[in-house]
């Protein structure tokens, strides 16, 4: 007997129990549909999540005293903060001895700050960076107005300013920005550009900032922080090409552990990470999620087989005659095994295609709220329809071993 | 010879309780026969059936179909000659409910493996011979009790095979429909079928041409009088 006539029996003998085929598939459509939904979920959120987390460019790392995307625990964020902070030089001795990067830049980042212009004024929660020529390249923010700082900027410590995007809508919401005078902080700057727009799928987004020369910086703001910590240099480096990145980030570790007096053994005293360092934490957390939903989506399925096998059994002793019929008129063990071992997978896979449906659709009910891009992970699809091939081979086995022994005899005679 | 069976015994158990349900019995039937197994209840008439229609296997002695030992066979061999060698009719038509008189019919050719097209035109050709072409597509529940035998001996028919096996045919059906039941299995048996019928009414196995009586469990008569039918009428009313 051909598969495909085993399949069309399935099919027919499914359909002849609409409703009990519907209420024994609930289970496998919600624990198909909750794994489903919460890896699209997770995709949905993963995308944005890259995206956003693409601040530094493809070839770009970042050196910097502190962790990226904060100590894990009490005990790493003592350690670092007994950290020796990463200096100008530093990065003068990157970008002199490093011979696979082409651009070292400098920031100094400090936050609740005020800009000023004529009567309009913005509110105490401008954040002000003190950096290098290199910060357009390094952080893929352009300029989009204007130009950006220049060497002889950071040289003489002009008293120069780039605009984010919200500050300049905000103090200019009519006229051009460019070469008009300032007071950040009460101090007066010239805007010589503004920034591109960067959205953000996160709240404000990252516009609310002004560039100035990290000389600048250094001069009026001293070497502590409102705190009375010491200021720690971010360093970004850019590699000659993607293909160096790796190459560059070990060659940098060296001169820096060299600068900092690191000895052989001792581990980094600093941090180097780069979009794909930082897109890879954020996988660690989300495979803890991830690993959740499939345990409790596997729990539901599992339920949901047992199911599948108590409605095979009951449908088996139901049509223990046609089971009786169909071996009379020459159905060999095997062919009664493949029938209904197919109904179970059938009947599976028919729960797994609306369970996968349902999910795509819950899932991407967080990309509708918030705006996030949609996903449609088409593995977590194809993996869903084989789990679920699985669970009925599994759970349909026993109930078809049963109807295939059979005694024809016994079989006929049942009422 | 169609079929021999030597020495066949069958013995259960029924709790703790052997019973003897054959006894050495033997019989060979000629092909093209028409022959009808009668007996009481008990008396190892149903046995006798699942022994020749190869649902089951004797305890003892030998069983040649067409010159094949099958009394040693296991399940799936025995499967493939009741596809291949034995049509049932049953007394309660054994269709599957859920499915056409088409694929009721078509069914013993999807377990031989037969290419559908070469199916369809089989099965059609079934069907026409019972004259119910135009109920092909009913559902048995939408049938008379008349209609789903005839729709059984088609299914019976399909494949072509050595011997049809009806028991009780016309148990389930009132005497103007089992005459017209009777008429198609004697029409079957004039077209070159061997038929072996197992009934308790005298009146049905009257159509046969060889009367076997079983009791207890063994060959009580055997008898093949001249136009058994025609003169049997005569005693009989």
């Amino acid at each position: 007997m051909q598969i495909w006539e085993a399949f069309k029996m399935a099919l027919s003998a499914i359909r002849a129990n609409k409703l009990r085929s519907f209420l024994t598939l609930i289970g496998i459509i919600s624990g198909v549909a909750s794994i489903i939904a919460v890896m699209t979920g997770i995709s949905v959120i993963q995308k944005t999540i890259e995206k956003e987390m693409s601040v530094l460019g493809t070839r770009t790392f970042q050196v910097q005293k502190f962790a990226a995307g904060g100590p894990t625990s009490e005990e790493e964020q003592r350690k670092i903060m007994k950290r020796k902070v990463v200096t100008v030089a530093q990065a003068d001795a990157i970008r002199e001895k490093v011979k696979t990067v082409d651009l070292v830049g400098s920031e100094l980042w400090d936050f609740g700050y005020k800009a000023k212009y004529k009567n309009i004024s913005t509110n105490s929660n401008l954040t002000i960076c003190g950096g290098t020529p290199e910060y357009p390249e390094n952080n893929t923010h352009y300029v989009r107005l204007g130009r950006n700082l220049s060497h002889e900027d950071v040289k003489v410590g002009r008293k120069v300013v780039v605009l984010g995007h919200a500050v300049a809508e905000e103090l200019f919401p009519f006229t051009d920005p460019i070469e008009k005078r300032i007071k950040v902080d009460g101090r007066r700057y010239k805007v010589i550009g503004v920034f591109e727009e960067k959205k953000s799928a996160f709240g404000a987004g990252f516009d609310n900032y002004c560039l100035i020369p990290v000389t600048v910086f250094q001069r009026t703001y001293g070497r502590f922080n409102k705190q009375g910590r010491e200021r720690s240099v971010n360093v970004t480096v850019r590699a000659k090409s993607a293909e160096l990145l790796q190459d560059a980030i070990e060659e940098t570790r060296m001169v820096m552990r060299f600068e900092r007096n690191v000895k052989p053994g001792e581990e980094d005293d600093f941090t180097v990470f780069s979009n794909d360092s930082m897109i890879k934490s954020f996988n660690d957390v989300t495979a803890g999620v991830k690993a959740g939903a499939f345990l409790i989506g596997l729990i539901a399925l599992i339920v949901a087989g047992i199911g599948i096998m108590n409605i095979m059994l009951v449908s088996v002793t139901e049509r223990t005659r046609e089971i009786g019929i169909r071996k009379s008129l020459g159905a060999k063990r095997r062919s009664i095994l493949t029938q209904f071992l197919l109904e179970a997978i059938v009947l599976c896979n028919i729960g797994g295609v609306v369970g996968v449906l349902a999910g795509f659709g819950l899932g991407n009910v967080v990309s509708i709220l918030t705006g996030f891009a949609n996903a449609v992970p088409l593995e977590w699809a194809v993996g869903g329809l084989v789990f679920c091939t699985i669970v009925g081979l599994i759970f349909g086995m026993w109930p078809a071993v049963v109807a295939s022994r059979l005694d024809p005899i016994e079989a006929l005679r049942y009422e | 010879m169609a079929l021999e069976i030597q020495n066949v015994s069958k013995t259960y158990m029924m709790g703790t309780e052997a019973v003897h349900a054959l006894q050495s019995v033997s019989l060979s039937i000629e092909e093209n026969e028409y022959i009808a197994i009668m007996g009481p209840s008990g008396s190892g008439k149903s046995t006798m059936m699942n022994v020749l229609g190869c649902l089951d296997t004797p305890t003892s002695g030998e069983y040649y179909l067409e010159g094949e030992d099958v009394s040693k066979m296991n399940d799936d061999q025995l499967a493939e000659i009741r596809n291949q060698k034995i049509g049932f009719v049953f007394q309660t038509f054994n269709l599957i409910p859920r499915a056409t008189v088409f694929h009721n019919v078509e069914l013993p050719l999807v377990y031989s493996g037969t290419p559908p097209a070469e199916r369809i035109l089989m099965a059609n050709d079934a069907i026409e011979r019972v004259g119910l072409t135009d109920r092909a597509t009913h559902k048995p529940t939408e049938l008379s009790g008349g209609q789903r035998q005839r729709a059984a001996i088609a299914r019976a028919l399909v494949n072509k095979p050595t011997i049809i096996l009806a028991d009780e045919p016309t148990g389930n059906l009132d005497s103007v429909t089992g005459r017209e039941i009777m008429a198609i299995l004697d029409g079957l048996h004039k077209a070159g079928n061997t038929i072996i019928l197992v009934t308790h009414e005298q009146e049905i196995a009257e159509h046969a041409h060889r009367i076997v009586k079983l009791r207890d469990g063994q060959v009580e008569s055997d008898v093949r009088p001249n136009r058994v039918g025609r003169n049997a009428d005569v005693v009989l009313n």
